[in-house]
This record gives structure tokens, C-alpha cells and sequence, in this order.
């Protein structure tokens, strides 16, 4: 739940305080980083939405959900380079006169933390479950990896949506409004657990067999204290590359759910929401309310995506 | 091989009765039943006699059975906001949804074949490279993102093609069809490209990636070596033998346009299931949920089971491996 997260995306080598750095720097992925520009220029926007997320309150030309702020006087201006656009206003503004620009910033803000918390928490369920079915077998196993089969066969966005319309049905509308950006994490959170799952499973089961693991048991250290310093930081790789593209797939499902008029409220919009309420407005000819969240939303979901392409593509070396 | 469908059936039952257990617990113990049937102003003996009438009393596990033997019959109650019986809703709004899955799912094979087999065969050409670009474009997309450009182009700007609805459609019996009018079919357009492009893409890369894989197999260097044309080797030894992964992952994503097609269904009012299912969510509609829900549930099992029996079909050895390990003990 905070903007640590984007330091999982980086490669981070053990900490060893002596020549961490030098260690980045001389590991085969920067190798392959360094070499290739167009993933340099997605790192790099990816790297600018995180720093537009974190710094919005100073960086945003007007807080959009100040009502002082705005001026209703100013709804609908055009952005600044059309007639009818006024130099104050880059992109436009809505129908309550708020800075598009302004309500990006704060909306990348939204889906970034949706996006980075669900991943978070799918990445954290899946990995426990996971290694213990690995580590475990037997009856635990199977249970786990056969729900994981079963939520497979159903798309994660239905996953969601169902877990959301749970969550609507069993509470009062106010309670819902007040915490439904947690209900939409969780329900994403909750869709996408079974990938992690399969693949740290498989790689448990791969490590369990090896020597530094047996000699582990034998001196005696619980299984648990195994599982958690031993074989953990060995299956990490792949747990990598499936959370920097879980992540562009998180926020395209926040995107969807709010879109769809179940995810986050407008009260504070993500992009998604505003990308909703913009939509009601393209046939009257203000096709800025809308079409600037969704350039905002493909940027940002492309950058995410291509470096997980690139990712998995440096870390999985029978494809070079 | 008979093992092995028996075996595939038992499973697919038990996942049906796990969504079952699903889709009656939301309606068990999601808001009560009765409350949303009945005024504030009804009295409490009310209540209980509606209470014992529904059968809200019983033990849980007859109430579970009653539950399974009227699903089974395509029973799933009064929807809460439109107060009519939800198969009937369901089977309203099924022919639109059907009708565009159908039309998204020939589209996307249609073209996501014959690209991936391009762009695996001709692999470091300039155009398979922005075939490529464009398909991580294609993923990145939002699917109501591609419907909301695609209607400002086409429908706001040019005004080409209507953005909403089914145009006219004619009744079959209990089947109504959008295929046999000019605005129907003019209607079906924009919904079915919205919809088909993700999966197109992801044909196409899977097509690819295998025709890759399988270009490296020394049988294919065989083949060549014997001297067969170009295209006796691309199509009648590869293109065949990537098909297995393919049938696959076009199979499920049967069911994956289904449950995609709801977003569709939202950005052009399609009215098909997936409009009815994302309205009965914001409005708590339970039983419309726990309808749509076990529905779908249906089609993935019901879709999964015949793509693994269909890999018997397609790859003989399968059929060896599976007959001698289930006929092994244990």
C-alpha cells in the first residue's frame, strides 16, 4: 500500500553493502537494459507516471477535487492549442470545469496504487500458497493447486467483478462508496493469485530436491524458516517478470471495473472513472474529457507491458 | 480413453457443483432473500411464513439440493429489480451475446492465424516486426478503450456506423438474429472488431511463437532437406503440428470472450447478458449474478472438456501416453 513497491521492479541483488551498485551495473540484465532503447524509453515513462503519482499535490496545476479551486465558469474549455482553449488550461477542462490535466496526475495517482497494491497482494497470496504446496505436498497441495485450476479456467476480470458485486450486495451503499478502493484491490488482488501460485509451486518443487535445501533440513532449521530464507529468494525470478506484467494487467482491470461503473468511485477518480464520465460527453463534441484519459491509461499500460516483455525475455535465457 | 472421459466428467461436475456452492452462498447469505422481496411495512409473521414458503428453513444442505435441482432445470428465481424470472431475462438477452461471441471469434482466428504464420515463417522482415509492435499495442488496449476510439471515429466523426444497439433484428422462433437485416449486420460491426482484436493479437503471437519452436525441430529440417516445396513444409508439417496449443487457447478464449463481452456490451448498450450481468452487479441484483455466474461457469467447463477430449483428435500420441498411465494402478 505504498510506492515502495516500484524498487521490486528494479533488479536488486542481495544486500550486500560493498559494491551493490557496481553489481547492478555489472549484471547481465543492465547489459541488456543498456541495449535496448525502446525499453530504456518505457522505464523511463513508466519511472515518470510513479514520480507524477507520488508528487501529484505538487505538481498538478489545480487540486480538481478542491471545489475552491475551480470555476464553473471554465467547464468545457477546449485544450490550449484549439480554438476556444485557454493557455491555463493544457488539456481542457471537464464539465465541472476541472483541469484535465490536474484530475490525469490524480488519477494515474489512483490506478497506480490499485494497480501496485493488487499486485502486491495477488504476489504475496500466491507465493505462500505457492511454496508451501511445493515445499508441503499431499493433500495441501492438491486443494490449493486444484482451486488454482478451476479459478484459471474463468477470466480474472469476472473474478473480480463477482467478488465486487459480493461486496455491494452484502454492505449498506455509504460503507461500500468509503472503502471500495480496498474491495476493488482485493477483488483484483484476488483474481490473479493462481499464476503466482503454479509457477513459485514449480520452482519450489524443483529447489526442494536440491542439496543446499537437504542440508538445511538436516542441521534441524524449521520448514517455515526454510521455505522463507532458503527457498524464496531462489524462485523470485520468474515471481519478477509475472508482477511487472500483472501489473499492467492490475490496472487495466481497475481501469475496466471503473469503467464499467463498479470499481472506484468519482469521488476520486482513477483513470478508468474518469475515462467513464468523460465517455458520456463524446457525442456532444468534447472528445477531450475522454480521449486524454485513455491516452493516459495506453502509455502508461504499453510502458508496464513492455518491460515485462523485456524482462522475461533477459531473464529467460533459452529464448536469446 | 473411456477412463479418462469418465474421469474429465467427474471433474467437470465437481467444479460445477463448487460454482453452484458459489453462486448459492451469495444468495443464502448475501442480504436476506426475504427482505428484498418484501416492503419494510410487512409484519414479522409475514416474514416468517415467506420465510418457511421459500423453504428458508430447511437444513442448509436440502436447501443446497433444491438449489442444484432447479439450476439443473434452469431455474434461478425472481430478479430483484426487474421482478421477472431470470432465465427468461437470460434467454432474451443470450441470442445477442452469442451472436457477437460467435462473430468475434471467427474474426479473430480469421486473421490472427494467417498473421501469426506470416510473421512466424517470414520472422525478421520489416513488416512481421510491425506486426509485432503493433500487437503489444493491441494487448496494451483496454477493450473499452479500442470501443470508445472506435466510436468517435466512425460513428461520431464520419457517421458511418450506428454506436449503439443491435440495429433490427428478426425473430427465429425464440432466437433473435441481427445476421439477416442490412442495420443489424451494419450494427455488428464495431462491437465484434472491438471485441476480437485483443484475442486476434494473442492468436498471432501464440501462432508464431510456435511456428518458431516448431521450424527448430529436426523433422522439419528433414522435410526440407527431402527437397518438399515451401510451402508442402510451412503448412502440412508446421502450421499442423502448432495447431494442438491452438486449439487450446482459442477454445477457452471462448469463454473469455463471453466474459469480455460484457465490457464490450457496456461501451455500445449491446443489449446481450453481459449489459444484464454488470447492471444486476450495481444494483446487488443476486439472483441474475448467481445465474450469470453459474452459466458461464458452464460454458468454460463445458468448453474445456471438449478441448481436452479434442486433443485426442488432433494429437495421436496423447491417446498412447493417456491409455497406458490409466491403466496403470493407482
Amino acid at each position: 500500500m505504498s510506492y515502495d513497491a516500484p524498487s521490486a521492479l528494479a533488479p536488486s541483488p542481495p544486500a550486500r553493502v560493498p559494491g551493490l551498485l557496481a553489481r547492478v551495473f555489472d549484471s547481465d540484465l543492465w547489459f541488456s537494459f543498456t541495449r535496448s532503447p525502446v525499453v530504456i524509453v518505457a522505464a523511463l515513462v513508466t519511472a515518470l507516471y510513479v514520480l507524477a503519482a507520488v508528487f501529484a499535490p505538487w505538481i498538478a496545476p489545480q487540486n480538481p477535487f478542491d471545489p475552491a479551486e475551480l470555476s464553473l465558469i471554465d467547464s468545457f474549455t477546449a485544450p490550449a492549442w484549439t480554438a476556444g482553449g485557454m493557455p491555463e488550461y493544457l488539456l481542457g477542462t471537464d464539465d465541472q470545469g476541472r483541469d484535465i490535466l490536474s484530475t490525469l496526475i490524480y488519477g494515474a495517482r489512483i490506478s497506480l496504487l490499485v494497480g501496485f497494491a493488487a499486485v502486491l497482494f495477488s504476489a504475496t497470496l500466491g507465493i505462500l500458497l505457492g511454496v508451501t504446496a511445493g515445499y508441503v505436498g499431499g493433500g495441501f497441495e492438491s486443494i490449493v493447486m486444484r482451486t488454482a485450476d478451476v479459478q484459471l479456467t474463468v477470466p480474472g476480470i469476472l473474478v473480480a467483478l463477482m467478488i465486487d458485486g459480493v461486496a455491494r450486495t452484502t454492505m449498506p451503499r455509504e460503507l461500500h462508496d468509503q472503502i471500495a478502493i480496498y474491495v476493488v484491490i482485493f477483488a483484483i488482488g484476488v483474481s490473479d493469485w493462481p499464476q503466482y501460485a503454479r509457477v513459485t509451486r514449480g520452482a519450489t518443487m524443483v529447489e526442494k530436491g536440491k542439496e543446499y535445501v537437504q542440508a538445511a533440513r538436516v542441521i534441524g532449521i524449521h520448514p517455515a524458516l526454510i521455505m522463507l530464507r532458503h527457498i524464496l529468494p531462489n524462485v523470485m525470478g520468474p515471481v519478477l517478470v509475472l508482477a511487472t506484467i500483472g501489473l499492467a494487467l492490475a490496472i487495466i482491470a481497475e481501469a475496466t471495473l471503473s469503467f464499467l461503473g463498479v470499481g472506484v468511485p468519482p469521488t476520486t477518480p482513477s483513470l478508468g472513472t474518469l475515462i467513464r464520465v468523460g465517455n458520456n460527453f463524446l457525442f456532444s463534441g468534447e472528445w477531450w474529457i475522454t480521449f486524454f484519459p485513455c491516452l493516459a491509461l495506453v502509455f502508461l499500460v504499453l510502458s508496464v507491458n513492455l518491460l515485462g516483455d523485456w524482462l522475461r525475455d533477459a531473464l529467460n535465457p533459452r529464448l536469446r | 480413453m473411456v477412463s479418462y472421459v469418465i474421469r474429465r466428467l467427474f471433474q467437470a461436475i465437481l467444479v460445477m457443483l463448487v460454482v453452484a456452492f458459489v453462486s448459492f452462498s451469495m444468495f443464502t447469505y448475501a442480504g436476506d432473500p426475504v427482505n428484498n422481496m418484501v416492503g419494510q411495512e410487512a409484519s414479522r409473521a409475514d416474514r416468517e411464513a415467506l420465510r418457511e414458503r421459500l423453504g428458508l428453513n430447511d437444513p442448509f444442505v436440502v436447501q443446497f439440493g433444491r438449489f442444484v435441482g432447479r439450476a439443473v432445470q434452469g431455474e434461478f428465481g425472481i430478479s430483484y429489480q426487474l421482478q421477472r424470472p431470470v432465465e427468461d431475462l437470460i434467454s432474451e438477452r443470450m441470442p445477442a451475446t452469442l451472436e457477437l461471441v460467435f462473430v468475434s471469434a471467427v474474426l479473430a482466428l480469421a486473421t490472427g492465424i494467417p498473421l501469426g504464420v506470416y510473421c512466424g515463417i517470414h520472422r525478421h522482415s520489416w513488416v512481421s516486426r510491425v506486426l509485432l509492435t503493433v500487437s503489444l499495442i493491441g494487448v496494451s488496449l483496454p477493450t473499452f478503450v479500442i470501443g470508445i476510439f472506435l466510436i468517435y471515429l466512425f460513428a461520431v466523426h464520419l457517421g458511418w456506423l450506428p454506436s449503439f444497439g443491435r440495429g433490427e433484428t428478426v425473430r427465429l422462433g425464440w432466437w433473435s438474429t441481427g445476421f439477416l437485416t442490412p442495420s443489424g449486420l451494419l450494427a455488428l460491426i464495431m462491437p465484434s472488431i472491438t471485441l476480437s482484436l485483443f484475442q486476434t493479437t494473442l492468436i498471432m503471437r501464440l501462432v508464431r511463437a510456435e511456428m518458431l519452436e516448431v521450424m527448430r525441430t529436426d523433422y522439419i529440417k528433414f522435410a526440407r532437406a527431402r527437397g518438399l516445396s515451401d510451402r508442402a513444409v510451412n503448412f502440412g508439417h508446421a502450421l499442423k503440428n502448432t495447431l494442438v496449443p491452438v486449439i487450446t487457447i482459442a477454445g477457452l478464449n471462448i469463454g473469455a470472450l463471453i466474459a469480455f463481452s460484457i465490457i464490450t456490451e457496456t461501451v455500445f448498450q449491446w443489449p446481450g447478458m453481459g449489459l444484464l450481468f454488470i447492471q444486476a452487479v450495481s444494483f446487488a441484483d443476486v439472483p441474475i449474478m448467481s445465474a450469470y455466474l453459474v452459466m458461464v461457469a458452464f460454458v468454460f467447463v463445458t468448453i474445456n472438456l471438449i478441448v481436452d477430449l479434442l486433443y485426442y483428435a488432433v494429437d495421436p500420441r496423447l491417446s498412447v501416453d493417456k491409455g497406458a498411465a490409466a491403466g496403470r494402478p493407482g
